[in-house]
């Protein structure tokens, strides 16, 4: 353990810290040429190593957007993305395989790593404990709750050994207990990891209870436009004063944005 | 202040295990002997059904009884031609006909329609093609499979396929189209390319419509490989359709229809028991059956 530690520092000494992820000027144009939208402005963004960065926006801000280019599954249209290793992303709907069980779907990422057939029945075993879900293994998808499907996705995602993790409004179509369960289990697992976390959402109040830092997105075209470094103790709360005076402040600087809007033609 | 103390990471496990526990009923299972009966009886009652208005028409004398038997009699014929081995020799030679027609059709409709599926230049070029391929009528193609191959079994085989790959092609054409764009998304997400993307999710992820298909391309090389037996004979072989045309001829109309129960009851018995089961087995792993059905 400690020996690899030190290697790793030895290289990184040579060169300045690298960013987890480093977004340069990136646009991303949707439509045909002349009467196009922008969907991403100029976006410029980077990210910390083992930093949580939480971005908020109305409708039409490109989040998912930004996420799918950062993911690699979309190409931007001008700009630079370099972003350390392969990211895994969690979708809002887990995106987990109906054919196959928990452990298979964890399994699957192991095996398209290439890692032997040997390790890898340990390591689902590992995975699952680590979201808590042993035990549940041998069930498929349709079989667990919504909540257990994203904590099989996150222990998927975890799987793949990735540095940054990418979440599209991940716990947005669970229910306030649940959701309340997995703020906490997020932030054990990232701060257990160390894991770079780039997280959606629209709800300002989750983005202040997870984030280092919120970012304001713009709509139409999707611009970095605030940002709120959050230096609450953790580990926080959602119910909390300092979570709620926060969010305030996010949402009202969300709510100058969508105001800008009111006289937008339907064009 | 309350609010800052946090869940330790042991009550937080108390508590997702309790959440889970309760978003998992666990519902009890039908009893096995429960569940083949449910299964089993409506079935039963339709064929109970079925007989007793086919021996109605008998009753009614609308044609004299040896040239539309009742079912006792087919029944009867029925048992003792199995018994004696007739029916079984010919069913035999009809079944090795139609695994290897289907096994071929199922090659070759599985290739085209996978390539077919996920190339847009394909899709424009042959997509068409293929439904309508499998709009013709099989029996059309006889004239030319004869000219073809001569009066054998290649020319049977020929239609076969003909009937069974462009409904298989399309089945699995029909489930690639119906995949989800997020299991793609989460495919390449988690690294699969080229082949490994079609191992690991598109072939799984098209299965539902990919079985739809291989039953319907049974149905179609039954029916195309019954035409081809009658049309086609080869002689000292017996077979299904041979036994139709010859007790026809030879006015055994009891014997004629005997054979007919045997088509229908082989039909019946591959679609449910083999495909059935396939469909119902995948149906029950992507949870879409009703819990409550």
């Amino acid at each position: 353990m400690t020996d690899t530690a030190v290697s790793t520092e030895e290289v990184e000494g040579a060169a300045p810290v690298p960013k987890a992820v480093d977004i340069r000027g990136v646009s991303k144009v949707y439509g045909p040429a002349g009467d196009h939208t922008f969907a991403l402005d100029r976006i410029t963004l980077d990210v910390d190593e083992g930093e949580f960065v939480c971005l908020v926006g109305a409708s039409g801000c490109g989040k998912t957007t930004l996420l799918n280019l950062v993911a690699g599954l979309d190409k931007p249209g001008a700009g630079e993305i370099t972003v350390e290793g392969r990211p895994a992303l969690l979708f809002q709907d887990a995106g987990l395989f109906p054919w196959l069980t928990a452990e298979k779907n964890i399994e699957l990422a192991l095996r398209l790593r290439k890692v032997p057939r040997a390790e890898r029945s340990k390591r689902v075993e590992e995975l699952l404990q680590t979201v808590r879900l042993d035990g549940f293994g041998d069930r498929r998808p349709h079989e667990l709750s919504g909540g257990m499907r994203q904590r099989v996705a996150l222990a998927r995602a975890l799987a793949q050994e990735t540095q940054v993790l990418l979440m599209d409004e991940p716990f947005g179509a669970l229910d306030a207990i649940t959701r309340d369960l997995l703020h906490d289990e997020i932030e054990r697992v990232w701060t257990e990891t160390g894991i770079t976390v780039v997280f959606v959402t629209h709800n300002v109040r989750e983005a202040v209870r997870l984030g280092d830092r919120v970012l304001v997105l713009s709509s139409r075209p999707g611009r970095v436009v605030a940002e709120f470094p959050v230096d609450i103790a953790r580990p926080r709360r959602l119910e909390s004063p300092e979570v709620a005076s926060t969010a305030a402040e996010v949402t009202e600087r969300l709510r100058k944005e969508v105001r800008r809007h009111a006289d937008d033609d339907a064009s | 202040m309350p609010t800052t103390t946090h869940p330790e990471t042991s009550t937080l496990d108390v508590e997702l295990a309790g959440l889970d526990n309760l978003d998992v009923p666990i519902a009890p299972a039908p009893s096995r002997a429960r569940r083949v009966w449910s299964a089993a009886w409506p079935k039963l009652a339709a064929v109970a059904l079925f007989v007793f208005a086919w021996q109605a028409v008998v009753w009614l004398r609308l044609k004299p009884d040896y040239i539309l038997p009742g079912p006792v009699k087919v029944f009867r014929e029925f048992f003792r031609e199995i018994g004696d081995g007739v029916l079984l020799r010919a069913a035999g030679n009809t079944m090795e006909r139609a695994a290897i027609g289907y096994g071929i059709a199922l090659l070759v409709g599985s290739v085209v329609g996978l390539s077919v599926a996920r190339s847009k230049v394909l899709r424009t070029a042959v997509g068409s093609m293929i439904t309508g391929l499998q709009t013709m009528p099989t029996i059309a193609w006889f004239p030319l499979a004869i000219v073809l191959f001569g009066l054998n079994e290649s020319a049977i085989l020929f239609v076969v396929i003909l009937g069974a790959a462009p409904a298989i092609a399309n089945g699995i054409i029909a489930g690639v189209d119906h995949i989800p764009p997020l299991l793609l998304r989460a495919g390449r997400v988690l690294g699969a390319r080229g082949l490994s993307t079609y191992r690991y999710v598109i072939i799984p992820a098209s299965l539902p419509g990919y079985v739809a298909g291989l039953k319907q391309g049974w149905a179609f090389a039954w029916r195309s490989l019954l035409a081809g037996e009658l049309l086609v004979i080869i002689a000292k072989k017996p077979s299904l359709g041979v036994r139709l045309s010859f007790t026809q001829q030879n006015s055994d109309y009891v014997a004629m229809v005997a054979t007919m129960v045997m088509v229908f009851l082989l039909g019946v018995v591959i679609d449910s028991l083999f495909f059935g089961r396939l469909e119902r087995t995948i149906r029950h792993r992507w949870g879409l059956v009703d819990a409550a059905g």
